[in-house]
C-alpha cells in the first residue's frame, strides 16, 4: 500500500518534472536544423553565426542543440520530431527543402513553436522568416556597371527559382542604372554548393569575356578563380574577402541574428507569433537592408567614387527612396511589364519568371 | 578561345590520370571498380596535406601515397583473399567516400594553395599553342608523359610484357616463373597512386576546396574511358578531351544562352560515357583487345 | 606461403555465421576508428547499434528507414544471383517514384486506393525501363552493365530535377521545385496502432514486404527459372550446356530488379513526401547492394540485413544529435562489412592452410 503511494508520488513528479524546471530555471531550449555544416563558408556559416549571436544575447538563459547535415526528406522528419521530443521549445529550420518535414512535426506538436526559414507557408505553430536578398544584388550591379570594361558580367545561379530570378533581375536593374552597355550572362550550376562546378562555370565566364562575376551559389570557390585570372567578383551569403582579397568588391552578407533574437525574446515573454503579413509570399519577416538582415560588407578594390555611388545606392534602399523594382519595366524580350510611375509588389517578386532587360538569354522552363 | 582550351585541357587531367592507372591495373587482369574512391583518397590527403604543410607539391605526393594505400586494401582482398573483384571494387569505393567524408570534415571551407605554373622557356612563346601546352602545372606535363611512358613501356620493356602476359594468360606466365600475385599487386598500386594523383589535381589546381564526394562520377567517367580507349593510352587521352570538353561545353551553352535546359547539359558527359561503351562495344564484337584474364582469380598453387 | 584448395561441398554452417563474424570484425574496427578520431567509444557504439531500439517510435522508424532499402535487396537478389552487377538501382529507384508521381498527379481529385494500386504497376514499368537500357545494351552489344547502370543514376537525377523544376512544378510553388501535392489516394497512410496511435512514420508500404519475400524465396528455389538464374550465375558455361537462354535470363534479372527498385521509390514518395522533389532517394540504392550481400542473397536474410544497416543509419542520425559524429560513419562500416562478408565468401568456397615456401 505504502510502497503503491510512492510509486505514484514519483510517477506524478516526473510528469510535472519538466514544468517545475522551466519556471525554475526560465531556460529556454532551442533547436537548429542546418543543410550542411557551418564550416561551409556561406549559407549554413550565416546561420552559425546567427546562432552564435543568440546565445551572446542570452547566455546561460539558452540551451542550444544543433544537427549538420540533415538532408531534405524523411530523414528531416525524423531529426525535426527528434529535436521537438527532446524537449526544444523553439526549433529554426534553415533550408527551404524542410518545409513539409517542419508543418509535419508542427501538427503532432502543438505546443512547440517553428521557425522555417526561406519557406512560404505557416500554421498557427509555424511562422517563417526570409531576407531580401535581391537588394544587396542591386547594389553588386551598380558596382559591376561602373567596373567592368568588357561590359560582360557572368552569373552562376544555382537553381532558377523566384528567389535567385529576381536577384538576377534586381542585378539588371542595378546595372542598367550606371551602364546600359552591359549584359549578364547566367550559368545554372544546379547545386547550391560545389566548389568544382562553380569553379568550372566561373573558369568559363572569364574565357567568354566575363570580367566581373556574381553569384548566387555558396561557396568561395567562384571568387577564387576571379583572383586567380585578374577578374574581379562579389562574395555570397558571408564576407569572402579572406578567400579572394585582391578579387572581392564586397560581399551580401545574411544576418539572421536579429531575427533569431526577436523571435526568442517573443516566445520567452509569451508573445510568440508569426505575424499578420500575407500567406502567399516571402514570409511573414521578410527583411532586408532597412532591419539589417542583410548588410554589405566594406567596399574594396574599388575607387572611391564607385565605393561613393554603391553607398548612395545602398542608402537609397534602406531608407526606402530607391525603388529596385520601379518601372517602366521591359523583360529583356520586349514585354512590358509595368509602366512608368509604377513599382512591382511583393508578390509579383515571387511570380517572377522573366528576366528584365540587360540579362541575355531564356530563364529555363 | 586559347583560355577554353586550357580550361578543358585542365578539365581533362583528373580523368586522364585516372584512367592511365586504371589502364595497368587492367592490363594485369585485375578490374579495380574503386577508382572514385582512390581518387577521393587523393584529393582530401592533397588538400589536407596542403593545409598542414603549405606545399602544393606535397600535395602530389600525399595524394599518390594515399592512393596506393587505400589500392592496397583492394589488392589484398581481391589477389590475396580472392574475393570478387566487382564487389569489392565497389566496396572500396562505398568505404572511401564514406572515410574521407569523415576526414574531410574540418577541411570543409578551408582553402589551400595551388600548383604554380611552370613555363617552358622558349615553347611557352609560342603563339596560342604556347600558351595551351607549355605554360601549366607539373601534373598536366606528368600527364602527357605518363602517356608516352606507359606506351612505350608496355610495348618495349620487359615489366610491360611480363605485365601484359600475366593479365592475358595467368596460367603460362605462372608456368614461366612470374608471381602473378606480386605482379598485379604492383599493378593495382600503380593504379591506386595514379587515381590518387589524379584526385589530388582537383583540389591543387580546380578548385582550392574539399567537399564531400567532390569527384562527382569522375572515377567511374575514367573506368568508361579505358574500356572506349580500348586499353590504349594513347587514345586514352583523345577520350580524356572530349569528356573534358563535354563537362566544359554544358557551361559554355548556358553562357552563350542557347536555349537547352540546363539539367541535359549537365546530363551529357554521363549520356556521352554510355554512347561511347555501346558504340566501342560495337567495334569490340570483332576485334577484343580487352585482357583475357580480366577480373578472374588467379588460385597460385597449381 | 598461403595456399587455396576448393571445397567439394560448401559448409552452410559458414553461411549464417560469415555474417555475424563480419559484423563483430566491423563494429571491432570501427571502435578502433572512433577511438583515433578520439570519439568516446562505449557511447559511440550505443548511440549507433542500440539507441534506435530506445523508443517504440524509434523502433518503428526503423521498419521505414529499411522499408526501400529491403525492397531494392530484394530484386537486387536476381542480379547478383546471375552474376549480372546492377548499381543503378538508385536511378531505377527515381524513375518509379517520377512516373508513378506524373501519374498520381493527373488524376489530382481522386480519394480511392485503385490510383494507388496503379501507381505501383506503373512504378515497376518505370524502374524496369530503367533497367532495360543497361539491359539491352548488355544481350546486344554486351556492354558492360556496370558503367551504364551507374550513369543512368547521374541521369536519372537530373531528370527528376528537370521535371520537378519544370513540367510537373506546382505554380503555387514561387518557383521553388516541387510538385504539386499528391491527392488523398496516392498517399500511402501511417499506421494507426489501436492503443498507440501512430508510431514515427510507420505506415502501409512497410507490409508489402511480407508478401514480397515469401513470393521471391518461393521464385528463386522451386520454380524453373529460379533455378536457371542460380545455375547461370555460378557457371555461365554449365547454363548454356543446359540449353537455358543466357540473353533472356539476363534480360529479365534486370528488368525484375528495376521494376522492384522502382517500387520502392513509389511507396518512400507516397508514404514519406506526398510530392515529388528534386531529391527523393538518399544513396537507398547504393546502400541496398550491401544489404543484398548481408542478406547472403536469402529473402529473408536480406530482411535482417535491411533492419541492421537501417538501424547503424538511425543510429548515426543520433550520435551525430549527441555525439557530434559525422554521419557519414556509417558508410565506412558498411564498405568494411562488404569487404570481410566477401572474404568469408573466400573461406566458405577454399580450404585455406599456410605451407612454408621451399
Amino acid at each position: 500500500m505504502y510502497k503503491n503511494f510512492l510509486k505514484i508520488i514519483t510517477f506524478l513528479s516526473i510528469l510535472v518534472s519538466p514544468f517545475l524546471f522551466t519556471s525554475a530555471y526560465a531556460k529556454t531550449k532551442v533547436g537548429f536544423v542546418y543543410l550542411t555544416t557551418p564550416g561551409d563558408h556561406g549559407w549554413t556559416y550565416a546561420h552559425e553565426l546567427g546562432k552564435q549571436m543568440v546565445k551572446k544575447e542570452f547566455g546561460n538563459d539558452v540551451d542550444i542543440s544543433i544537427v549538420e547535415n540533415v538532408p531534405e526528406g524523411p530523414d528531416a522528419t525524423r531529426v525535426i520530431r527528434e529535436l521537438a521530443k527532446q524537449g526544444n521549445q523553439i526549433i529554426f529550420t534553415t533550408s527551404f527543402g524542410y518545409m513539409e518535414p517542419t508543418l509535419k512535426v508542427a501538427k503532432e506538436f502543438p505546443n512547440v513553436k517553428f521557425e522555417h526559414m526561406t519557406g512560404y507557408k505557416r500554421t498557427k505553430n509555424v511562422a517563417t522568416g526570409n531576407i531580401r536578398f535581391y537588394e544587396g544584388r542591386y547594389v553588386q550591379g551598380v558596382v559591376a556597371g561602373l567596373m567592368t570594361k568588357t561590359n560582360k558580367i557572368g552569373y552562376i545561379g544555382a537553381y532558377p527559382i523566384s528567389e535567385v530570378i529576381m536577384g538576377i533581375n534586381a542585378f539588371a536593374q542595378g546595372l542598367r542604372s550606371v551602364n546600359k552597355k552591359a549584359t549578364i550572362s547566367v550559368i545554372w550550376a544546379n547545386t547550391w554548393y560545389d566548389p568544382v562546378k562553380e569553379a568550372d562555370a566561373a573558369k568559363v565566364h572569364i574565357a567568354e569575356g566575363a570580367d566581373i562575376l556574381a553569384q548566387h551559389t555558396d561557396s568561395p570557390a567562384m571568387l577564387q578563380i576571379a583572383e586567380k585570372n585578374g577578374a574581379l567578383g562579389f562574395g555570397q551569403s558571408t564576407d569572402m574577402g579572406a578567400f579572394a582579397p585582391k578579387a572581392q568588391l564586397f560581399a551580401s552578407v545574411n544576418n539572421w541574428g536579429p531575427y533569431y533574437i526577436k523571435k526568442i525574446k517573443q516566445l520567452k515573454d509569451g508573445k510568440w507569433n508569426t505575424g499578420d503579413g500575407p500567406d502567399h509570399w516571402a514570409g511573414n519577416t521578410w527583411g532586408g537592408l532597412s532591419t539589417n538582415m542583410l548588410t554589405l560588407s566594406n567596399f574594396s578594390n574599388m575607387p572611391t567614387d564607385v565605393a561613393k555611388k554603391a553607398q548612395a545606392a545602398h542608402d537609397g534602399i534602406k531608407s526606402g527612396k530607391l525603388k529596385i523594382f520601379a518601372g517602366p519595366l521591359k523583360t529583356n524580350d520586349g514585354k512590358e511589364i509595368i509602366g512608368a510611375g509604377k513599382t512591382l509588389d511583393d508578390g509579383a517578386l515571387w511570380g517572377m519568371n522573366y528576366y528584365l532587360e540587360g540579362v541575355t538569354g531564356k530563364v529555363p522552363k | 578561345m586559347e583560355n577554353l582550351l586550357i580550361t578543358i585541357l585542365l578539365t581533362s587531367i583528373p580523368i586522364l590520370l585516372a584512367g592511365l592507372g586504371e589502364l595497368v591495373t587492367e592490363k594485369s587482369g585485375v578490374l579495380n571498380l574503386g577508382v572514385e574512391g582512390m581518387m577521393l583518397c587523393g584529393a582530401v590527403a592533397a588538400l589536407g596535406s596542403v593545409l598542414i604543410f603549405g606545399n602544393p607539391y606535397i600535395g602530389i605526393l600525399f595524394g599518390a601515397v594515399a592512393g596506393i594505400l587505400i589500392s592496397t586494401v583492394f589488392s589484398f582482398f581481391t589477389i590475396t583473399l580472392m574475393t570478387n573483384q566487382v564487389a569489392t571494387g565497389l566496396g572500396l569505393t562505398i568505404f572511401a567516400t564514406a572515410l574521407t567524408g569523415l576526414i574531410g570534415e574540418p577541411f570543409v571551407g578551408k582553402t589551400a594553395a595551388s600548383l604554380p605554373k611552370l613555363e617552358i622557356i622558349f615553347l611557352s612563346d609560342i603563339p596560342y599553342l604556347g600558351k595551351i601546352l607549355f605554360s601549366n602545372d607539373i601534373l598536366v606535363y606528368f600527364a602527357i608523359f605518363l602517356i608516352f611512358f606507359i606506351h612505350f613501356g608496355f610495348q618495349n620493356t620487359k615489366i610491360g610484357i611480363i605485365i601484359r602476359a600475366v593479365g592475358d594468360n595467368h596460367d603460362s606466365a605462372h608456368s614461366i616463373g612470374y608471381s602473378v600475385k606480386l605482379v598485379r599487386w604492383i599493378s593495382t598500386s600503380f593504379g591506386g597512386m595514379c587515381a590518387g594523383m589524379g584526385g589530388a589535381y582537383i583540389p591543387l589546381a580546380l578548385t582550392p576546396h574539399w567537399s564531400e564526394g567532390m569527384t562527382a562520377g569522375k572515377g567511374w567517367i575514367a573506368l568508361a574511358l579505358v574500356v572506349f580507349a580500348s586499353w590504349m593510352p594513347i587514345r586514352l587521352l583523345i577520350g580524356a578531351l572530349i569528356f573534358g570538353g563535354i563537362t566544359i561545353l554544358q557551361f559554355v551553352a548556358q553562357a552563350r544562352g542557347w536555349d537547352v535546359p540546363s539539367q541535359f547539359l549537365n546530363m551529357l558527359p554521363y549520356l556521352a560515357t554510355i554512347l561511347a561503351l555501346a558504340l566501342i562495344s560495337f567495334k569490340l564484337r570483332h576485334n577484343n583487345y580487352a585482357p583475357a584474364c580480366l577480373g578472374k582469380h588467379f588460385l597460385g598453387n597449381k | 606461403m598461403i595456399e587455396f584448395t576448393p571445397r567439394k561441398i560448401q559448409s552452410s554452417f559458414w553461411t549464417i555465421l560469415s555474417p555475424i563474424i563480419s559484423i563483430t570484425i566491423t563494429i571491432l574496427i570501427g571502435s578502433l576508428i572512433f577511438k583515433i578520431l578520439s570519439y568516446p567509444v562505449i557511447e559511440s557504439l550505443y548511440q549507433v547499434f542500440v539507441s534506435p531500439f530506445s523508443r517504440p517510435d524509434r523502433i518503428a522508424d526503423i521498419f521505414v528507414k529499411a522499408c526501400p532499402l529491403i525492397i531494392i535487396g530484394l530484386g537486387l537478389i536476381f542480379c547478383f544471383k546471375a552474376n549480372i552487377w546492377n548499381i543503378g538501382a538508385e536511378g531505377q529507384f527515381i524513375l518509379g517514384a517520377l512516373c508513378a508521381g506524373s501519374f498520381a498527379l493527373l488524376f489530382p481529385e481522386t480519394k480511392t486506393y485503385t490510383l494507388l494500386i496503379s501507381m505501383f504497376l506503373i512504378g515497376f514499368v518505370g524502374g524496369a525501363i530503367w533497367a532495360s537500357i543497361p539491359a539491352i545494351l548488355k544481350v546486344r552489344l554486351n556492354v558492360n552493365e556496370i558503367l551504364v547502370s551507374l550513369m543512368l543514376v547521374y541521369v536519372a537525377m537530373l531528370f527528376i530535377d528537370f521535371i520537378v523544376r519544370g513540367p510537373l512544378r506546382d505554380p503555387m510553388s514561387f518557383g521553388f521545385p516541387l510538385s504539386k501535392v499528391y491527392p488523398d489516394g496516392a498517399i500511402i497512410s501511417k499506421v494507426d496502432f489501436p492503443f498507440i496511435g501512430f508510431l514515427g512514420q510507420f505506415h502501409y508500404g512497410i507490409f508489402i514486404i511480407l508478401i514480397l519475400c515469401p513470393l521471391i524465396w518461393f521464385f528463386i528455389n522451386k520454380t524453373l527459372p529460379g533455378f536457371q538464374i542460380k545455375i547461370f550465375g555460378s557457371s555461365s558455361r554449365a547454363s548454356e550446356f543446359a540449353g537455358f537462354n543466357k540473353n533472356k535470363i539476363t534480360f529479365y534479372v534486370l528488368l525484375v530488379s528495376g521494376g522492384l527498385s522502382g517500387v520502392a521509390g513509389v511507396i518512400e514518395v507516397s508514404a514519406n513526401m506526398g510530392r515529388l522533389q528534386p531529391e527523393v532517394s538518399f544513396g537507398y540504392g547504393f546502400t541496398a547492394i550491401i544489404v543484398a550481400f548481408l542478406g547472403r542473397l536469402n529473402p529473408y536474410g536480406v530482411v535482417i540485413a535491411g533492419i541492421i544497416i537501417a538501424t547503424a543509419k538511425l543510429g548515426a542520425d543520433n550520435a551525430q544529435m549527441v555525439l557530434g559524429i559525422p554521419k557519414v560513419v556509417t558508410g565506412i562500416f558498411e564498405g568494411m562489412l562488404l569487404f570481410f562478408l566477401l572474404a568469408g565468401e573466400t573461406i566458405q568456397k577454399y580450404k585455406i592452410s599456410i605451407r612454408k615456401t621451399n
